[in-house]
């Protein structure tokens, strides 16, 4: 039988994610590459006690209105973030997820952005821990291991792993290879690799063979369930034209 | 007369220190402006943390409908124009150019520097949070990292310290401070001052400056 990953609605796709589930969410500085109707239908679906692992807590970036993980925050869903960015640069306009850290009502586990990522990478790689020199001499050094390696003091990460990665790409096939858009790709690709189940919210979803296997950027063993938009937002992309821009 | 350089003198300033085919990232704020000031005909190749290289200037108001788009971003959440040869990778590979020491130069933002060229410049004064980002990564590993500040805070605070009060972003690892009335080069001896602003004179620079300066022995007014 064929390889079918295709679920019909995104609160089908969320359905399962327990009460206390770690997450993993595509996410940078706006509504690229986020994958906000999976997140729209988590906050419908009202899991609690959630651990998310972003790259902010969500509610900053792009002024653009749009439900990132803020809304999961507001609905008071959300334990823990693990995050590089989580606060709003401007302090009249404290995001949620600001005023539940400060209030103590929410953990904030914060760390810089190349240890996320290689934690992530490594979490899918099957490296359980690494050393890196980021950090040494700051307040990331306080608990950690430190080591030199040619005179150069490291700390000892460990590698993050999660029950489920929302992600978001431009195209998948059938078979749930996944390419990407432009700075779209930022986490997803390593967040993929390194959840138990991994859902891709996509622009469209084509057949075998209709993807270049070139330009694959997630092999489709890592992608578990497939959801298409079904709804175009409206932000302002150029869909029509690649980035493939040619010199006049 | 004595003034003060604007913050686009200061970009300005910093662009001098650019060369064909750096890979150089700019952080948010002065840093940003930078790569409006690199002369014509110089090709700088600009590195964002969100996964992009080669990528070309901030689409501007004029051009937001042709150009917008949320999937071509730099990581002050800007949008970005597309140019010829640019090229996207993931997070995980964007890093590895950063911590693996393939950045050229960076620019940051400066909160206070020490004389030992610590640098202080993610956690929001008076707010007791801050984020990290991509700053530690880059402070840490790349090949060369240039300040980009005001002397002074707009209420007369010092900038450039003994020892830093507030959360470091990266020890030691300053090489170049650029603010709006020197440049100051962070070496081993301690910072040396290389170019004042017109009109200043060692002592007033000096007076801004917590820590003792070694004036340069072909100290020179700064040329923009």
């Amino acid at each position: 039988m064929p390889v079918n990953k295709i679920i019909n609605t995104f609160e089908e796709a969320v359905s399962d994610v327990p009460d206390g589930a770690t997450i993993m969410m595509g996410n940078f500085a706006g509504p690229g590459g986020t994958p906000y109707y999976l997140i729209q239908a988590l906050r419908n679906q009202g899991a609690k006690n959630l651990t998310i692992v972003a790259n902010t807590a969500g509610g900053i970036g792009l002024t653009l209105d749009f439900d990132d993980h803020r809304i999961l925050f507001e609905n008071k869903q959300v334990k823990k973030v693990i995050a590089t960015f989580p606060f709003s640069t401007s302090p009249s306009r404290p995001s949620p997820a600001e005023k539940q850290i400060v209030a103590g009502e929410a953990e904030l586990e914060l760390v810089p952005q190349g240890t996320l990522a290689e934690r992530i990478r490594a979490g899918g790689a099957g490296i359980p821990a690494f050393y890196t020199p980021t950090g040494v001499g700051t307040v990331i050094e306080e608990g950690k291991e430190k080591r030199y390696f040619d005179g150069r003091p490291c700390l000892l990460e460990h590698a993050l792993k999660a029950d489920y990665a929302f992600v978001r790409a431009y195209k998948a096939d059938e078979m749930g290879n996944l390419v990407y858009r432009g700075t779209q790709r930022q986490f997803n690709p390593i967040m993929a690799m390194a959840a138990r189940v991994t859902i891709a919210e996509v622009d469209e979803i084509v057949k075998p063979g209709d993807l270049d296997p070139d330009a694959v950027i997630t092999p489709g063993i890592f992608v578990h369930r497939i959801v298409k938009v079904k709804e175009d937002p409206g932000f302002p992309r150029q869909l029509e034209r690649s980035f493939q821009v040619k010199q006049a | 007369m004595k003034e003060r350089l604007s913050r686009e003198a200061i970009a300005m300033r910093i662009a001098k220190e650019f060369f064909d085919g750096a890979v150089v990232n700019l952080g948010i704020g002065i840093p940003t402006l930078v790569s409006s000031f690199v002369p014509e005909g110089m090709q700088v190749i600009y590195h964002t943390e969100n996964g992009a290289l080669g990528f070309g200037p901030v689409v501007t108001p004029d051009e937001f409908e042709e150009k917008a788009d949320i999937d071509l971003i730099n990581a002050g959440g800007q949008y970005v124009t597309p140019l010829p040869g640019m090229c996207f990778f993931h997070h995980a590979d964007s890093f590895t150019i950063i911590r693996g020491g393939h950045i050229d130069i960076t620019v940051l933002g400066v909160l206070e520097v020490s004389e030992k060229g610590d640098l202080a410049n993610w956690m929001f004064p008076g707010r007791g949070v801050g984020n990290i980002g991509g700053g530690m990564d880059l402070a840490f590993n790349s090949k060369r990292v240039i300040g980009a500040t005001e002397h002074t805070t707009k209420s007369g605070k010092l900038k450039i310290v003994k020892q830093c009060s507030i959360p470091l972003t990266a020890p030691q690892c300053m090489d170049l401070i650029v603010t709006d009335i020197a440049v100051i080069e962070v070496t081993e001896q301690g910072l040396v001052l290389k170019e004042m602003a017109p009109g200043w004179t060692v002592e007033e620079v000096q007076e801004l400056t917590e820590p003792k300066l070694i004036v340069a022995e072909d100290l020179k007014e700064i040329e923009l």
